[in-house]
């Protein structure tokens, strides 16, 4: 980039009073690069597991199953939720909409209790079908 | 020296090549295809459990499994390569670098989605399980 560096760049980070706004927009970014690295190398092993030997399927189902693997697990989830309900609010935000000030505060919280909360709901889904 | 440099070399990395906008409305509809697969694929894994490989197999051999799954994966590598894309061009500023790390960036996306629709549809139009 040919940015002159004698130019003083505008404060933006370190002047704003820190919001649930603020929070989701990192989370966004963060989650969706967790998905992006971590979820898509399981998502890549698991599917080449269910089509290798059955070893291979085993190999992949004891690691998942692991302790690391349920920790795993659950951050990705929560990430996944978190990711699809910030991504939604984003959708509603580039049609210009959701920006009045409570407004805004108000979905960006929703975000990051709405994520927790499915979270939640679909582990106790998949530990009632474990047992 | 300057006039051994191209034209292109003088505008490079200043400013829009018009790409912009075409680049943004393929990360927004991804993520909507993105959202309904997945929610797609939350459903089917709920009732497939607990993941016997051949349970698992047979339901990928079936068309309205195999071909949500594969437009699942091309949609997810779509929209993790351009919303990486965003997030490079956001902290790279070395036009080097950012060259490079956006090289690895698309070998990783295609080689990993490649490797996981060669998956699915090894599964899909192989012979059924004994
Ligand atoms: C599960 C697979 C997914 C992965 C791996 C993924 C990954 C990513 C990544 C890496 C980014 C770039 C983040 C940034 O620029 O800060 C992104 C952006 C985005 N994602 Fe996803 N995502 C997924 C699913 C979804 C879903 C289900 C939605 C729901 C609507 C969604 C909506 C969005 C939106 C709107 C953006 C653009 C945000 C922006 O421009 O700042 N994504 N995603």
């Amino acid at each position: 980039m040919h940015r002159n560096p004698d130019r003083p760049l505008s404060p933006h980070l370190t002047v704003w009073k820190w919001g649930p706004h603020m929070a989701v927009s990192i989370l966004h970014r963060i989650t969706g690069g967790a998905l992006a690295t971590v979820g898509a190398l399981v998502l890549v092993w698991g599917l080449l597991a269910a089509a290798g030997p059955p070893d291979a399927w085993a190999t992949f189902t004891k690691w998942a199953t692991s302790w690391l693997g349920i920790l795993v697990g659950i951050g990705l989830s929560w990430a996944f939720f978190q990711h699809s309900l910030s991504g939604l609010r984003h959708l509603v935000l580039d049609i210009g909409a959701g920006f009045e000030l409570r407004t805004n505060k108000l979905w960006a919280n929703a975000t990051l209790a709405g994520a927790v909360l499915l979270t939640a709901a679909f582990w106790a889904l998949v530990w009632g079908l474990a047992k | 020296m300057s006039e051994m440099e191209t034209p292109i070399a003088r505008v490079r990395g200043l400013g829009s090549a018009r790409e912009g906008a075409g680049h943004w409305w393929q990360e927004r509809q991804t993520s909507l295809g993105a959202f309904l697969l997945y929610l797609w694929l939350l459903v089917s894994l709920v009732r497939l459990a607990p993941f016997d490989q051949r349970v698992v197999a047979d339901w990928l051999r079936d068309p309205f499994a195999a071909v949500p799954m594969l437009l699942l994966v091309w949609v997810t590598f779509r929209h993790l390569r351009d919303g990486l894309q965003v997030a490079v061009e956001d902290y790279v500023h070395d036009e080097g670098n950012k060259f490079f790390v956006l090289l690895l960036l698309n070998l990783f996306a295609v080689a990993a989605g490649a490797l996981a629709a060669f998956a699915v549809l090894k599964i899909a139009l192989g012979p059924p399980a004994a």
